[in-house]
């Protein structure tokens, strides 16, 4: 399997030397640039900058509501994929295309229009805002548009697997007398329980580093709605560039986090699925 | 020989699906609820945008477009994307040929660096070249020396952009040609192809389709960015304002007047949204029918035989 073959291809050499200079030109060096800028503040200011009240507060929105709202994705975008995978329902083809609506859709519009459906006098928040429902300006917001945001990730993580699981194993269930409740719970349930957590791996990340949309539904106040990529703006308009620096250092370490708890939950994915 | 196998097959799976689905009210109520998620979360948003830019009627519409600041921002926007896209789209091909036609120690490594600007947030992304050629920035210096602007000025914009569009036509790219395998290109070779002569007349036609949605969706991204060029801008109208950006000022700016003008850019965008979308089906329709087609084909080629 690892044995090395003669490879008659040619441009290896200038491909990989491309690759690697606008990589480390354009990637690297930037990111680089931050890592060695909060390298040159103490400790203590570094602990000072990343941990005042305000920075907790909009650390604790962030990674609040991107939990939550990854969460709701794994339910909704679960049953999204099942019944786009197993039914045949009118319209499922569209449905099916606007799955990846909130992917192509720029952020900034996404905010727009969601603030202007839950606002008072939007079409939904006519009849939610007087329920006591407000989807404007406030934490729920927040979490309806990291929602929107991150819609796709589940849905397009399992929707492959569920196609390609072989029906012959909860037919062997039934036959053995198996309930539909406990295939779904002994066969099925266990087996695409790895993708869905990988989609909402996905979606928790997209949605830690979610910016564009926020800024226009959430109203954006000090220690309640004001999210950690708000604060990294607001301290770049103080001209506080440590302040910005340091709370951008902790968000690009939680999102390396990630990036590898998700390549690891591949793998693990990738290998239920044999 | 081959049909008759075939079609036995669909006859004994449509007969004992029954004993593996759910009960029709089960169902019903699975679809229910997923429609009308799909419906709250899709669909009523998008019919939002154009109902709210319409509201004032066409002749509203076009005058908030042609406004001289929105149309300014709508040719910086197709700048940034004409220098951007290309400069990704030559990356992507260059990363898909090493990474799916070779074999080499840190492979896993350098995709995962690949796709690290999808990890970051875009106010990062854009903070991240502040701090290299910002005025306190570590060239900042240098640059104001000699007079060249890249922070608030149109290169930083390009390069925020770059960074992150970054992985898109990588990400196509990779696995469409690893699928491929290289035994065409080798074949080219034999009969005396050049290296550039294989890559153009085998190696592109045979990506052409992924390269195609890699492209759009890249596109797609680098004109709607907000964040990150958000933060390298320094958001002078008419100057360095995309249309993302513009739709954001025409909201802080019209609370009174209920935003159309802002919806009015933003429909641009969520049509471009669309047409990525709609390029997305057909390329997806369009790979699925080559590859049956080929099945075919092959199944009455071993029929034959």
């Amino acid at each position: 399997m690892a044995e090395k073959k003669f490879n008659p291809l040619p441009g290896f050499g200038l491909t990989m030397g491309y690759t690697l200079f606008y990589l480390s030109a354009l990637v690297l060096i930037p990111v680089a640039a931050l890592f060695l800028k909060a390298f040159q503040l103490s400790w203590h200011d570094f602990w000072r900058l990343t941990t005042d009240p305000r920075a907790l507060a909009a650390y604790k929105l962030t990674f609040g509501a991107s939990l939550l709202a990854a969460l709701v994705n794994a339910i909704f975008g679960t049953l999204l994929a099942w019944i786009l995978v197993r039914y045949e329902f009118w319209g499922k083809r569209f449905i099916d295309a606007l799955v990846d609506f909130p992917f192509a859709l720029p952020t900034a519009v996404a905010g727009l229009t969601l603030c202007s459906l839950f606002a008072g006098n939007g079409w939904l928040g006519r009849f939610l805002v007087p329920l006591g429902i407000n989807g404007a300006y406030t934490r729920l917001a927040v979490i309806i548009a990291l929602t929107f945001v991150g819609l796709p990730f589940v849905v397009r993580t399992l929707q492959p697997v569920l196609e390609n699981l072989e029906q012959e194993v909860e037919e062997a269930a039934a036959t053995l007398g198996a309930s539909r409740w406990r295939t779904f719970f002994s066969i099925l349930a266990p087996t695409l329980f790895p993708t869905v957590v990988t989609g909402f791996a996905l979606a928790f990340a997209r949605a830690v580093g979610e910016y564009g949309s926020i800024v226009f539904v959430s109203g954006n106040r000090i220690y309640e709605t004001e999210i950690a990529p708000y604060l990294i703006v607001i301290r770049l308009d103080q001209y506080d560039y440590h302040g910005a620096t340091a709370i951008a250092a902790v968000l690009m370490l939680i999102s390396f986090a990630i990036l590898i708890s998700i390549n690891w939950l591949e793998s693990w994915a990738s290998h239920f699925e044999r | 020989m081959a049909g008759t196998i075939q079609s036995n097959l669909k006859a004994r799976r449509t007969a004992s699906r029954r004993g593996t689905e759910e009960p029709a009210f089960v169902k019903w109520t699975l679809i229910t609820i997923g429609l009308a998620f799909a419906l709250l979360f899709l669909l009523v948003p998008l019919v939002n945008v154009f109902y709210q830019a319409l509201e004032k009627g066409v002749r509203f519409y076009l005058a908030a477009l042609t406004e001289p600041d929105s149309w300014s921002a709508i040719r910086l926007t197709l700048i940034i994307a004409a220098i951007s896209v290309p400069l990704n789209v030559v990356f992507g091909l260059a990363a898909a040929w090493a990474i799916a036609k070779f074999e080499f120690r840190g492979k896993a490594i350098l995709i995962t660096l690949i796709d690290l600007p999808f990890a970051v947030s875009p106010v990062v992304s854009g903070l991240v070249f502040v701090l290299l050629f910002g005025m306190q920035g570590y060239f900042g210096q240098w640059l104001d020396d000699h007079n060249i602007k890249i922070i608030f000025a149109v290169p930083g914009m390009v390069m925020a952009t770059i960074f992150v569009t970054f992985p898109f036509v990588a990400r196509e790219l990779i696995p469409v040609m690893q699928a491929t395998g290289s035994e065409q290109e080798q074949a080219a070779l034999t009969l005396g192809a050049s290296g550039w002569q294989t890559f153009w007349h085998v190696t592109l036609p045979s990506v052409k389709w992924g390269l195609l949605y890699g492209v759009i969706l890249c596109n797609a991204r680098a004109m709607g960015e907000f964040g990150a060029v958000s933060v390298v801008s320094g958001k002078i109208a008419g100057q360095t304002q995309t249309m993302p950006l513009r739709v954001e000022e025409l909201y802080n700016s019209s609370k009174l007047s209920g935003g159309t003008a802002a919806f009015a850019v933003a429909s641009l965008l969520a049509l471009l949204a669309l047409f990525t979308l709609g390029v997305k089906t057909w390329v997806e329709w369009k790979t699925r029918r080559n590859y049956e087609l080929a099945q075919r084909a092959e199944a009455n080629f071993q029929s034959q035989i």
